[in-house]
């Protein structure tokens, strides 16, 4: 049987729209339950190790069972979770202060337990995505006293505080190597967070019931049911029907409804995520995805050339396709980062929509007829991202770049994008650490794997002035020189027209009428911040 | 009978082992399990760590030999996702979407064959002839559509029953059912009736045309001759010989509702292993791809032995003997 994704996708939705929002009889306000919550997930959580695989859906549920030294708050700036307070106590050494609470097991967490989930990081088996790269840069750890740890780091490292906040701290109690297994069976899942481990049911749902000896406020939910209910247009329905009370995800083509349903509300936020294209500066001799206006073969790369990639950014309405495509779920933007985070730029704005100058440009640039070009994007991957290409491609055409666009499933597209096979291509990058340096290192810096710098750096952007700029700035200890020095090579970056920056997506939840969510900017799920209204 | 059981397990033998060979390709061809896998914010030492954990880091050929000798020893690999053994996954999810499959195919011979027999019995009463248009429905709807119907009206609409998942669960030989509590009947209903649709409205048209071509048969009219009441003439004689089509479809139909329930699956957000081989076909989970398909090569090939069999019951003039 052949399964046209996309189409199902797409006429599923139509469905609801057309239909079900109408009816939305049956979600009343049931008020006997009240201590019970069912949430239905959109992507399925695969293991309860919190070591084993770098994973969102994974982290999500990470955050009921366990805590970390640091945590993010909703707006991803860093804020005390077990640690109560760090400091740098010399270049190399920062000092973590933790605070008292208990395991569910009753035991105590001490800086003992800090140690062991420090060393088991890096010996999970078969990890196919390991938590090491959070915990690397720690090369030494000295436990002060049971509620005082030391870790070093190898040279100066700023980012330690903000990289814990990726890692969560499990029980020496359990035994040295824990297995996964373990984990997902239920018997070495046992942290310090809000909420204990009842069932893992692979592929449906997890059941949790309440920590009752948690260290911070009281969670509002006695027994919570975390169901993974994929599809879209079904996750929608299982809200309308109460057999949920909150989702995840919610599709932009079922919101508008959602939004004037009296019995739904709405919580969003502007995303860490970015939607960018990359464009190929590696390929000086030409590439195949771009010719001439004619079809001919080019000798040289266009897109190496600033003016072309400046003309390219200017004839995208980036307004347009945040508010037809993407139905308002994103706003426009020309950094890494949403407005309020730290290193965000505050005076660079999404490039403005500016055909007659991008013509000209070209023409600036030898270009006068254009050329031909190949956009390439996922199509089940991101948001929408089929249509923002489509979009995209007739943008370009229209300044006189002839624009083919190619979208493909991510399983084989994005081999091929990190294979430098594309001229111009759509990615999207979620920065988990909430500042720029983590964008940059990866994305902009030159490819470098000694230096682990430039990982996804799939245009193979160079710049020897912005990679100093991004080497000095990742050792500066004092916060405030650190941001000057971001924000001075994201705008260096931006500026070089590195990649073409499209828009940041909103995270968007629904729940029945009488709870609310502190939206995150890091899309995770937190039973514990689902609160009913007083 | 043994000559023809051997040769059919030696049949099935070979098309497994191409069909691993085919998968390994594919999913090669496809792209690399690590480039789903792995974390964005991974550097390149962390990736080739993690590439050489999951054993991608040898020849495609020496993955395949690894791959064989484990077979041969009952080991066919850990899920990437997972970090659990393939098959203990795949049979972890098997009994779900076993027992969609089974009250499906049970729902195709309760409604499908009454109805089938009626409307060829009366083919030009009006209920026979609304059976015989319901039936073109039935197997022209896309399954997504009408199952995304059903929610609406019975959930949302009507709120009788609960939209998604498989309910509470009860234990059975060491397994856990849904259909042995209320709760999980509740919850089986409607993706139960989705997957089983297709196949009545095909058992219906079987059984119809069956009926309305054994009618004016001789054996028909010499059965009347001879005085048999009517119903013994349907139940009996007549049943007999259309049951043979019948049972042909069915036993492919339920193979096919086991192998390929990914949407019902998916839209009723049921943990079977459609589900399952759905979401490791997004992440080219290889493992799990591989044992799941082999599995479902066993399951035809165990589905058709049955069929033969049956035939041999139904029809007596049928002989498994190879010589034929």
């Amino acid at each position: 049987m052949r399964v046209d994704w996309t189409g199902c996708r797409a006429a599923t939705l139509a469905v609801i729209v057309a239909l079900g929002i109408t009816a939305a009889g049956s979600i009343t306000g049931q008020p006997a339950l009240a201590q019970k919550l069912a949430i239905g997930v959109a992507a399925p959580v695969t293991s309860i190790d919190p070591h084993y695989h770098t994973l969102s859906p994974n982290q999500s549920m990470a955050s009921q069972i366990f805590n970390r030294l640091v945590d993010m708050d909703p707006t991803a700036h860093p804020v005390p979770s077990l640690a109560e307070s760090w400091k740098l106590v010399d270049d190399h050494t920062w000092e973590f202060k933790l605070r008292s609470a208990k395991f569910h097991d009753g035991s105590d967490f001490t800086a003992e337990d800090v140690a062991f989930t420090l060393a088991r990081v890096p010996r999970v088996l078969n990890s196919p995505g390991s938590y090491s790269i959070y915990t690397k840069a720690v090369t030494g750890v000295q436990i002060v006293d049971p509620h005082t740890i030391r870790l070093s780091t190898a040279g100066v490292y700023p980012l330690l505080p903000i990289d814990l906040t990726q890692v969560a701290i499990i029980s020496h109690g359990i035994g040295p190597d824990p297995k996964t297994e373990d984990f997902n069976s239920g018997k070495n899942a046992i942290g310090t967070g809000p909420f204990k481990l009842v069932a893992f049911k692979p592929g449906d749902r997890t059941e949790l019931k309440r920590n009752d000896s948690y260290w911070g406020p009281k969670p509002a939910w006695s027994d919570v049911d975390y169901r993974v209910i994929s599809n879209d247009a079904a996750r929608t329905a299982a809200l309308l029907s109460g057999d949920v009370d909150f989702i995840d995800a919610v599709p932009t083509s079922d919101l508008g409804k959602l939004r004037t349903n009296p019995k739904v509300t709405i919580a969003d936020i502007v995303s860490l995520r970015l939607i960018f294209l990359w464009l190929d500066h590696q390929h000086a001799d030409g590439l195949a995805d771009v010719s001439g206006p004619n079809g001919e073969k080019l000798d040289r790369n266009p897109l190496r050339d600033l003016r072309v990639r400046r003309a390219l950014s200017m004839a995208i309405n980036r307004p347009a396709i945040t508010e037809r495509v993407m139905e308002d779920t994103a706003i426009p933007s020309g950094q890494f980062l949403p407005h309020g985070s730290y290193s965000y730029v505050p005076d660079l704005a999404a490039p403005r929509f500016d055909a007659a100058k991008a013509k000209e440009l070209l023409a600036a640039a030898g270009y006068p007829n254009g050329f031909r070009i190949t956009l390439h994007g996922p199509n089940d991957r991101y948001v929408n991202d089929a249509k923002i290409i489509q979009a995209v491609g007739q943008m370009w055409t229209r300044i006189g770049v002839q624009t083919t666009v190619e979208a493909q499933p991510w399983t084989s597209y994005i081999g091929r994008a990190g294979k430098q096979e594309f001229g111009a291509f759509l990615l999207g990058w979620g920065t988990s650490t909430g500042e720029a340096s983590n964008p940059l290192r990866a994305l902009i810096a030159t490819y470098n794997a000694q230096k682990g710098l430039g990982t996804v750096n799939r245009g193979r952007y160079s710049n020897p002035a912005v990679d100093s700029v991004i080497e000095q700035a990742v050792v500066t200890a004092d916060d405030k020189a650190r941001e000057k020095l971001l924000q001075q090579a994201t705008r260096m970056a931006m500026e070089d027209v590195a990649i073409v920056p499209l828009h940041q997506q909103k995270n968007i939840w629904a729940m029945r009428k009488g709870l609310t969510y502190a939206a995150r900017a890091d899309e995770e799920n937190r039973v514990f911040d689902i609160k009913p209204v007083k | 009978m043994t000559t023809w059981l051997l040769r059919r397990l030696i049949q099935a033998l070979f098309v497994v082992l191409a069909m691993t060979v085919i998968v390994f390709l594919g999913v090669n061809v496809i792209g690399n399990p690590i480039d789903i896998l792995i974390s964005p914010d991974a550097d390149q030492a962390e990736r080739a760590r993690a590439i050489a954990a999951l054993g991608l880091d040898k020849p495609l050929w020496q993955q395949y030999l690894i791959f064989l000798r484990g077979a041969l020893l009952g080991d066919l690999g850990r899920s990437f996702v997972f970090n659990e053994p393939a098959l203990q996954l795949i049979a972890g999810r098997m009994p779900a979407t076993m027992e969609l499959a089974v009250t499906a195919v049970l729902l195709s011979v309760f409604v499908g064959i009454p109805l089938g027999l009626y409307a060829g019995l009366h083919p030009d009463g009006i209920v026979g002839r609304a059976t015989m248009a319901g039936s073109i429905l039935g197997f022209s709807l896309p399954s997504f559509w009408v199952g995304l119907m059903l929610i609406m009206v019975f959930a949302v609409q009507l709120g009788w029953l609960p939209s998604t998942g498989r309910g509470q669960t009860a234990e059975l030989f060491g397994i856990q059912w849904s259909f042995l509590t209320r709760d999980g009947l509740a919850h089986m209903a409607m993706p139960a009736f989705n997957l089983a649709l297709g196949s009545i409205a095909l058992v219906l048209r079987l059984t119809r045309a069956g009926v309305r071509e054994n009618l004016p048969m001789d054996y028909v009219k010499f059965a009347r001759a001879k005085g048999l009441s009517p119903n013994r003439v349907v139940f009996v004689h007549v049943m007999k010989n259309i049951l043979i089509p019948v049972v042909t479809v069915l036993g492919l139909q339920f193979g096919g509702l086991i192998a390929f329930s990914v949407v019902t699956e998916s839209v009723f957000a049921w943990p079977g292993m459609g589900k399952l081989i759905i979401d490791s076909i997004n992440v080219l989970d290889r493992p799990v791809i591989v044992a799941y398909l082999m599995m479902i090569v066993f399951l035809f090939v165990f589905i058709n032995l049955l069929v033969d069999l049956l035939y041999t019951v139904l029809d007596p003039r049928v002989r498994l003997d190879s010589s034929q």
